[in-house]
């Protein structure tokens, strides 16, 4: 083994500033110098420069102004992008089937007869899913329009503006950013939300 | 199930094989020391890596030589990688100031990165300095993957060899792959990660006020450097506690497939490379064609599992076209399928769903998939060499049927390869099947799951199959990081990384020393769709009957729960 002892340590070394430092780091540099908006988090500001979020990042909306993001389990209250997690819950676990009931139920009295859509009464991976289905977005417009005392047409307007479908036709699902809404909503309302920092 | 999803599936798992063929020609030239268009750049880097190390790259090593470079460099990527977790707090780029890991958490974190298995019984974003993130576990995705690599390249070369002794030079293989491979093809990936939205920053977590006044807290790390060569290496360890679902892996359909896609691309190249390396194109074809027919079914079983009705919405009266609990929106059911069945066919083990939310088939074919003993295609070259000993196998089922000697790539199969491709094969099942047996009965071992019942045994099951597969994705549930699990699986990570490994260059050492013998009349071909049918009913016999009864006490009677509770 002790003439292995040299080139295992030298190469150990070599490899810890070549692939642990140099690379990370002339990457963050390239990262920095190019793309520098995606490589600091794609962090979203208002017109006085204070940060309100990450355009990836899906964060807590309870209002009934607000579009509401799916269920979290990042964190003790949700969306705490900190702590991303799951709930983890087995498909037979009955802490999760009894709390699906309970969102459905939510749902059910504020759009009676409507369909609930999955993702709207379930728990995302990470806790910090940035979207939701067009379903679950259109299901929330009236409650919405009536909140801010504007035309349902208009907030679907705005959730068009920030839906996309699959890429290429069958990758991906369709999909509307939560935060890019409820900004578009502010701004359009006057409140001084700029989407880009 | 709809066409769009069978298309993402199909595309995703047809561009990894795709992109292999290349790549595979690339990678057989730099194992066999030929031209590359990299070499004006390389060459000056790779001779000053000698230089400094005392490698002489003309030198070529006996099996014994060649294995015992293999465990002292993992020895000391090991020693170093503990330390620099032991003493994060004392070492640069720790803007959150995190303090150092428990003695288990260290033991079983470097383990983990070391031996390719990329297991986290930590949530990154909360554990991580930056400085533990790049010197330390970027390093060992990088050599872990590498020395993997290693063990194909020795093996195609006893192939080729004609009464020889050599296997080639560890230390050649290990950083050749390394800077003419893994490095390159990690930068570019990387740079396109962050075009396309994944942070790669230094800075310390962001403060936000968000739009209804709250307070969130946004971590953010040097992610596109690491999530590039974690998904390319088959290593699989993210820098956040949810891996590729978290939208800073992974925030579009597009990273979703460049992601995902990057996850078998070299494995599959190494089967590739083999096959030029050793002169053994249309075998290796077979070879791939067995591990790629099993994948599909795998990855098309994990799709259509999980657009059954899930219990909790048929009981919530919610639309039931996709399970979504644990899924996110912009990969939904087949993005989640695409990546599930890759993810654990590989050694990759990275995850962009929780896997313990899936429907219980779902969840039980994802467990199969790492028990059939992570070839399809398995970690680079590791994937490859373990795939030669079923292989290996199947001509021995094969000779026992006819009574001849077996023979496979023109090299006779006597009894010294056929015990020691058992070695490799059973330490599998027996560090997997005997620690899940004591931890289903021990109080310190079940006090970390979250479910309970037949799902509680699937956590034991998936933590177990994960470590010893060395494949790192989880039921994660399970709260891992304590005593018990932290140390029984860094145990079950390095058994069931070093005895095969070992048990691979023995037989490398055997067969080079072997004449290489003509195809006889009397020799099973090996490049037939006969062989392929042969060869994927040995792994799913071996694989399928040794886990078969566990797997019944887990997702399988979870199932049938299930479909009692929806008609």
């Amino acid at each position: 083994m002790l003439q292995h002892l040299r080139p295992a340590l030298a190469v150990t070394a070599l490899f810890t500033l070549l692939l642990g430092l140099a690379y990370p780091l002339a990457m963050t540099g390239i990262a920095e110098a190019v793309f520098p908006r995606q490589a600091e988090g794609s962090l979203l500001a208002r017109a006085d420069g204070s940060v309100f979020g990450s355009r990836w990042i899906g964060q807590h909306f309870e209002g009934p102004r607000y579009l509401h993001g799916r269920p979290s389990a990042a964190g003790s209250d949700g969306y705490d992008a900190s702590a991303s997690s799951g709930s983890n819950l087995g498909p037979l676990n009955e802490t999760l089937i009894e709390a699906v009931k309970a969102r459905a139920a939510v749902l059910r009295a504020e759009a009676p007869g409507a369909t609930i859509p999955a993702d709207a009464v379930t728990a995302s991976a990470s806790g910090l899913d940035p979207d939701i289905s067009p379903e679950f977005a259109r299901l929330q417009a009236p409650r919405i329009a009536a909140a801010r005392g504007i035309g349902e047409a208009d907030v679907r307007a705005v959730i068009d503006r920030h839906s996309e479908g699959r890429l290429f036709g069958f990758v991906g699902q369709p999909r509307v950013n939560v935060l890019a809404v409820n900004a578009d909503l502010d701004s359009s309302a006057g409140a001084g939300v700029a989407t880009q920092p | 199930m709809n066409w769009q999803g069978w298309a993402e599936i199909a595309l995703t798992l047809g561009l990894q094989v795709a992109i292999a063929l290349p790549l595979g020609i690339y990678l057989s030239r730099v194992w066999n020391g030929e031209r590359t268009w990299l070499d004006p750049v390389l060459r000056p880097v790779e001779r000053g890596f000698y230089a400094i190390a005392g490698i002489d790259p003309d030198r070529r090593q006996s099996w014994y030589a060649y294995a015992g470079a293999f465990l002292a460099f993992n020895l000391a990527g090991f020693v170093l990688l503990y330390a620099i977790l032991r003493l994060q707090h004392l070492l640069p780029f720790n803007p959150q100031g995190f303090g150092p890991l428990s003695t288990h958490l260290a033991f079983n974190t470097a383990v983990s990165f070391v031996t390719n298995t990329n297991w986290q019984s930590y949530g990154g974003e909360a554990t991580m300095s930056n400085f533990s993130q790049m010197a330390g576990l970027t390093v060992q995705n990088f050599a872990s993957a590498a020395a993997g690599a290693t063990l194909a390249a020795a093996l195609a070369r006893a192939f080729l060899a004609h009464r020889g002794e050599a296997i080639g030079n560890f230390w050649t293989d290990l950083v050749r792959t390394t800077l003419y491979v893994l490095l390159p093809l990690s930068i570019v990936v990387a740079i396109a990660l962050v075009a396309l939205g994944v942070p790669q920053t230094l800075g310390p977590s962001f403060q936000a006020t968000t739009l209804e006044g709250g307070h969130q807290t946004i971590a953010l790390a040097p992610v596109a450097s690491q999530l590039a060569i974690k998904q390319l290496g088959i290593n699989g360890g993210g820098i956040f506690n949810v891996n590729s679902a978290h939208p800073f892996e992974n925030p579009t359909p597009l990273t979703g497939l460049i992601t995902a896609v990057s996850i078998n691309v070299l494995g599959w190249a190494a089967f590739f490379a083999f096959g030029r390396s050793a002169a053994v194109r249309k075998d290796v074809r077979a070879l791939v064609a067995a591990g790629f027919v099993l994948l599909a079914l795998g990855t098309s079983a994990i799709y259509w599992s999980e657009t059954r009705p899930a219990p909790a919405l048929v009981a919530a009266g919610a639309d039931t076209a996709q399970n979504m609990e644990g899924k996110e929106v912009r990969f939904g059911a087949a993005g989640s399928a695409a990546w599930a069945g890759p993810t654990t066919g590989a050694s990759n083990g990275s995850v962009n769903a929780m896997h313990a939310s899936f429907l219980p088939l779902g969840g039980g074919v994802a467990m199969v998939l790492m028990q059939l003993g992570e070839i399809l295609p398995g970690g680079i070259g590791s994937g490859l060499a373990n795939m030669v000993l079923m292989a290996l196998l199947a001509v021995f089922v094969a000779g026992l049927m006819v009574g001849r000697t077996p023979e496979y790539l023109g090299k006779k199969i006597e009894a010294r390869g056929i015990k020691l491709a058992f070695v490799a094969l059973l330490v599998f099942p027996a560090a997997l099947l005997g620690f899940s047996a004591v931890a289903a009965v021990l109080p310190a071992a079940l006090a970390g799951l979250l479910n309970a019942g037949p799902h509680g045994l699937s956590e034991i099951l998936y933590a177990y199959t994960s470590a010893a597969a060395n494949n790192g994705s989880a039921f994660a549930g399970l709260t891992a990081n304590a005593p018990w699990w932290n140390t029984t699986l860094g145990i079950a990570m390095l058994v069931g990384r070093f005895v095969p490994a070992v048990a691979i260059l023995a037989i490398a050492g055997a067969l080079a020393a072997k004449p290489k013998l003509a195809p006889t009349a009397g020799t099973l071909p090996t490049d037939s769709g006969l062989f392929v049918g042969l060869l994927a009913g040995v792994i799913l016999i071996l694989g399928g009957l040794q886990f078969f009864p566990a797997l019944a006490l887990g997702p399988i009677a979870e199932h049938f729960q299930m479909l009692a509770l929806t008609p």
